[in-house]
């Protein structure tokens, strides 16, 4: 089974505030993580191949720092790693992503399986799975919480809905996503730590994947960027005094005058 | 201090730090306080390689040694000790098979230690024999093709968690200390059975049990090294062990360092952070000196005893008895500097320092070091009046 | 890279520095200099007091058709077992306003057989036409099925703008569509608009988890398609006089899908839906245990709400995860919001900030639930909450 996972490189949302000084993102010291749920993604395809056999294969475009995070895969048990970083991808949409993705993954021998994590935390559009499956003509399951059997032509898993879950059957290969609730990722091993030191990764670019100019980065993106902004902060502020007793009271007694109760 | 370790030495260090951050720090109170063996996280070190730091690369081990195993140790203890004794316990019954394990032997149970998919325990010590070894009722008589085990080993550190264990027994009585043979006995052999799990002060994620031995039949070829040599293997595994105490009490002393100065930062009186008032900062220096001066020998010793020495005893003992005070010393000062909240378990220190009591008790007691150290003294100034 | 600092022009104030969003830029000498971080979103032309930094025009991302062919504002009515969901209401609300701004008809689009009552609702909430595929396939979600079912009229009928609501489903096949038919995506939007003279859909979503908003357009490509986060729009009320057109479409040959459906399995507690409810009282850490979210729930009692709980709460086990709100779990907008010993992460904000009157209890007064609050009571939960039921019981006698 061979087994390519889809990460991406993202600044570590929690650590993301606003300064309020000048309204603006704080984005000094923030740390380059693997989004984190593309961890769920790496553990899934380590623990199928650890099943099944075969290879897993991350691939992220990315700056060239994001070697690091594809290491930190490896550390993990992932078999070997893909960068596709040209600065011609830079401003890629989630259309353009897909598509300089897909490109990457044809470049692999044989796939029978894409897992992809929900989403990224930093643009939190969970498109590009699906973008993926579409580029490359495969079916495709969203938010996948269990895989329950595995066969060198189908795939059945648990897939959550808003009320609950289905049994889903996909025939391979195929593309997924999965979500936090299908397993907890495993740290990496010393092996793998030492493995990933001496790994090297040759970044592709836009002329070693064949790309079409019109359809990568900003040019490729039907979707623009018009603005970016703080989030509006509401609310009167009112603070209600005195004892407790007295708060409640004075809380009733305004909820009466607007209406509300 | 920089010690200028190695590529692959911090790349130990990380692993172990970052297993110790997410995954024990977490649970070491709940694990404490139910007195439970911590088994998630015996599966974190198998899965991250720990298990075989010092077990060659032949049997699937990482081909480092007794250094690189004390710093995985020093990492896991300061978060929690009663975590790194399971850990270094299944090493210190691994010991007597990867030095005196014929090569059948170390195919069989080496890459099973290494792999962490078994723990190893080492049986040596019987309510009659603590420090004085040469108490062992244990017997072992060969009967056929088998040995015979019978008798009780007290205290088992990984008793009956562990499947593979290295035990000490008479097989001529009538030798003394001469009449010891060591053996390899699995967890499920009839005969072989667990007393009650023992309710500890401290270091209490870790697993205390007999070991029971009545009637126990274990095939002939699982005798380590020759008949009569048991003493000896004994004493060589502790030599070989003795730094990983250490390694531990370096590690407590530095999780209970930490913990004092993040507090001393945080607590105010008079108006002002704690950290601020020389009577605190004086405990810190001490604190952080003697820390620092326990894990300076710890790794010297380590790396004298990779060198592969002729006798190690005295180097041995002294890395052991000197880091073990020095915890035991540094968690009391933690708790002093905590005060009231020190003394509460909602802070961890008060279980740090219940921990570092056994650090001075077990494998050789601090007494016992002395002895180990004073005795090598006398010989070695006998030898140089020739 | 198509982003550029005229070195002639920049005067090295380093406003831009400070600005970008994503920390791309860093003085290199007297020059502000472009790294790889760049996402070309703009901020920095607009922050340049000297007009130093330009993006230049680049190929634009191709279609074939011509897009002012594109006419009319589409909803995409989620439908489980003939009951529409509550979101495909709040989208025609929404997309009524849209519309009428372009002056072009609403139309809502839904999948299946046997929805007779769903198509009637639609027209009722506000949709000018609808468009039913009929094929039983649809009845459940296949993600291709659903893809291949709304390219297929996207590409027939060739509306301008597509609102899908961010539920599973809409989340799962809308990127399906988009790829194929080679248009832009915005995802999980809180706020649409129109620009009337281009015939733009400013298209605004949070992004980072909640902590900056970013307005999407969609330029060059038509449909401009937005999943829309539930909870968010308001809905119209129904109106059963309204009338609409509803053209009836079957695919040529029966839809196939390559996934099969084994089961549907419905978790119970998933059936509380909090992003229906009016009146939530919600409570964070601060409430100490479940015995504090017993307070709640006598207090929801009496006020006729339900209870939430933030992310906190969850994890502490005191309440189960369908009653989570926030970013990681359900937006709400009820018309009271009572968050009770919460202080006010900006994730647990993003799911609950627009609620029409919120009313906060913390002990700690600068806990930044009081800056989004419009009525704020410092105190402890314990002796404040009483006192409210109390008065509640009280005043409706």
């Amino acid at each position: 089974m061979n087994i390519a996972v889809c990460v991406k490189q993202v600044p570590d949302a929690s650590e993301v505030k606003i300064d309020p000084q000048t309204n603006t993102m704080k984005r000094e010291g923030v740390p380059a993580i693997l989004n984190p749920f593309d961890t769920y993604a790496v553990e899934e395809a380590i623990s199928i191949k650890e099943k099944v056999g075969g290879k897993v294969t991350a691939v992220t475009m990315g700056p060239p720092q994001a070697v690091e995070m594809l290491k930190l895969c490896v550390s993990m048990g992932v078999d070997d790693a893909t960068l596709l970083s040209d600065r011609a991808f830079a401003g890629a949409d989630t259309w353009a992503t897909s598509y300089t993705l897909g490109l990457g993954i044809k470049k692999l021998d044989k796939v029978d399986l894409i897992i992809c994590g929900k989403q990224a935390i930093d643009g939190d559009t969970a498109q590009v799975g699906p973008g993926i499956a579409e580029n490359l003509g495969l079916p495709f399951v969203a938010y996948v919480r269990k895989v329950l059997d595995i066969t060198d032509t189908t795939l059945t898993v648990e897939r959550l809905i808003e009320d609950g879950y289905e049994v889903v059957e996909v025939s391979l290969p195929a593309v997924i996503t999965v979500v936090k609730e299908i397993n907890t990722p495993r740290l990496p091993s010393l092996k793998g730590k030492m493995r990933a030191k001496s790994l090297e990764v040759k970044p592709l670019s836009a002329a070693d994947l064949g790309a079409i100019p019109e359809n990568i980065g900003l040019a490729g993106s039907p979707t623009k960027v018009f603005k970016v902004f703080s989030p509006p902060v509401k609310g009167q502020r009112e603070f209600i005094e005195g004892e407790p007793a007295e708060q409640a009271s004075k809380l009733v007694a305004k909820l009466h005058e607007l209406r509300v109760l | 201090m920089d010690y200028l370790l190695t590529e692959e030495q911090l790349a130990i260090r990380d692993l172990a730090r970052q297993i110790a951050e997410e995954k024990i720090k977490p649970v070491r109170a709940e694990l404490d306080e139910k007195n439970e063996f911590a088994w998630d996280i015996m599966h974190v070190l198998a899965q991250a390689d720990l298990f075989g730091l010092y077990i060659p690369e032949e049997y699937g081990g990482f081909g480092g040694g007794c250094f690189e195993n004390c710093i995985a140790v020093e990492e896991i203890s300061r978060a929690c000790i009663g975590i790194s004794v399971s850990f270094a316990a299944s090493g210190l019954g691994c010991y007597p098979i990867l030095l005196f394990g014929n090569e059948e032997q170390k195919a069989k149970y080496l890459p099973q230690i290494a792999s962490g998919k078994r723990l190893a325990a080492f049986g040596l010590t019987e309510a009659n024999a603590g420090s004085d070894a040469g108490g062992t009722r244990t017997t072992a008589v060969l009967d056929g093709n088998e040995w015979v085990l019978n008798g009780t080993k007290q205290w088992i550190t990984n008793g009956g968690e562990a499947e593979i264990y290295s035990v000490i027994a008479m097989t001529n009585p009538s030798k003394g200390a001469r009449g010891a043979s060591a053996f390899i006995v699995e967890k499920g052999t009839p005969g072989f059975s667990f007393g009650k799990k023992e309710n500890k002060m401290g270091i209490r994620s870790s697993a205390t049990r007999e070991l029971i031995f009545e009637n126990c039949r274990i095939p002939k070829e699982n005798m380590l090294g020759k008949e009569g040599m048991g003493f000896l293997i004994a004493m060589k595994t502790l030599d070989k062990s003795r730094p990983g105490i250490g390694a531990q009490a370096v590690g407590l002393a530095q999780g209970a360092l930490d913990e004092s100065v993040q507090y001393a930062r945080e607590r105010h009186q008079f108006g002002k952070p704690i950290i601020s008032f020389q009577a605190i900062q004086h405990m810190l220096a001490d604190m952080a000196t003697q820390t620092e001066a326990a894990r300076a020998l710890i790794y010297a010793v380590a790396k004298f005893m990779d060198s592969d020495p002729k006798d190690v005893s005295k180097a041995s003992a002294m890395s052991k008895l000197f880091a073990s005070d020095v915890a035991m010393k540094v968690t009391v000062d933690a708790v002093q500097i905590l005060g009231g909240y020190g003394y509460m378990k909602e802070y961890p220190v008060e279980k740090m320092m219940r921990d570092a009591k056994i650090l001075q008790i077990y494998e050789g007691t601090n007494q016992i070091q002395r002895n180990v150290i004073g005795a090598a003294l006398i010989k070695e100034a006998a030898s140089s009046k020739k | 890279m198509a982003i550029m600092v005229k070195t002639d022009i920049c005067v090295g104030c380093g406003a831009c520095v400070s600005q970008c969003p994503f920390g791309a830029i860093d003085m290199k000498g007297e020059f502000a200099a472009i790294g790889d971080k760049c996402t070309l979103c703009g901020t920095c032309v607009d922050v340049c007091p000297v007009s130093a930094i330009e993006i230049t025009a680049e190929p634009k991302a191709a279609q074939a058709d011509d897009i002012t062919a594109y006419k009319g504002v589409w909803v995409f009515a989620e439908q489980r077992g003939g009951a529409v969901a509550p979101v495909s209401f709040e989208l025609l609300g929404e997309g009524r306003r849209l519309a009428d701004k372009l002056g072009v008809q609403l139309s809502a689009v839904i999948f299946g057989t046997g929805i007779e009552p769903g198509i009637k609702s639609l027209i009722e909430a506000g949709a000018d036409k609808v468009y039913v595929y009929e094929d039983a396939l649809l009845n459940e979600f296949h993600e291709d099925a659903y893809a291949d079912a709304l390219t297929e009229l996207i590409r027939e009928y060739k509306p301008e703008a597509v609102l899908v609501g961010a539920t599973s489903i809409g989340r799962a096949f809308t990127p399906m569509v988009a790829w194929r038919i080679r248009t832009g995506l915005t995802a999980d939007c809180t706020s649409l608009d129109i620009d009337t003279e281009k015939r733009q859909l400013q298209q605004t979503r949070p992004a980072f988890g909640g902590n900056i908003m970013a307005t999407i357009l969609c330029p060059d490509n038509r449909p401009q398609m937005s999943t829309v986060r539930p909870g968010v729009m308001k809905r119209l009320a129904a109106d059963p006089s309204r009338t609409g057109e509803v053209v009836r479409k079957k695919p040529a040959k029966p839809l196939t899908s390559r996934t099969r459906l084994h089961n549907v399995i419905e978790v119970a507690g998933h059936s509380i839906n909090i992003s229906e409810a009016e009146i939530i009282v919600s409570g964070g850490r601060g409430m100490g245990s479940d015995k504090g979210f017993a307070l709640l729930k006598e207090l929801a009692e009496v006020l006729g709400g339900v209870v939430g709980a933030s992310r906190a709460a969850v994890d502490n086990g005191w309440m189960p995860y369908p009653h989570q709100i926030g970013q990681t779990g359900r937006t709400v907008c009820p018309k009271i919001y009572f968050a009770c010993g919460i202080s006010g992460a900006i994730q647990h904000l993003a799911g609950m900030q627009s609620s029409d009157l919120i009313i906060a209890i913390n002990k700690d007064a600068s806990a930044p639930i009081f800056n989004v609050a419009d009525f704020g009571i410092v105190g402890d939960v314990y002796e404040v909450l009483p006192q409210i039921i109390k008065q509640v019981k009280e005043a409706r006698g």
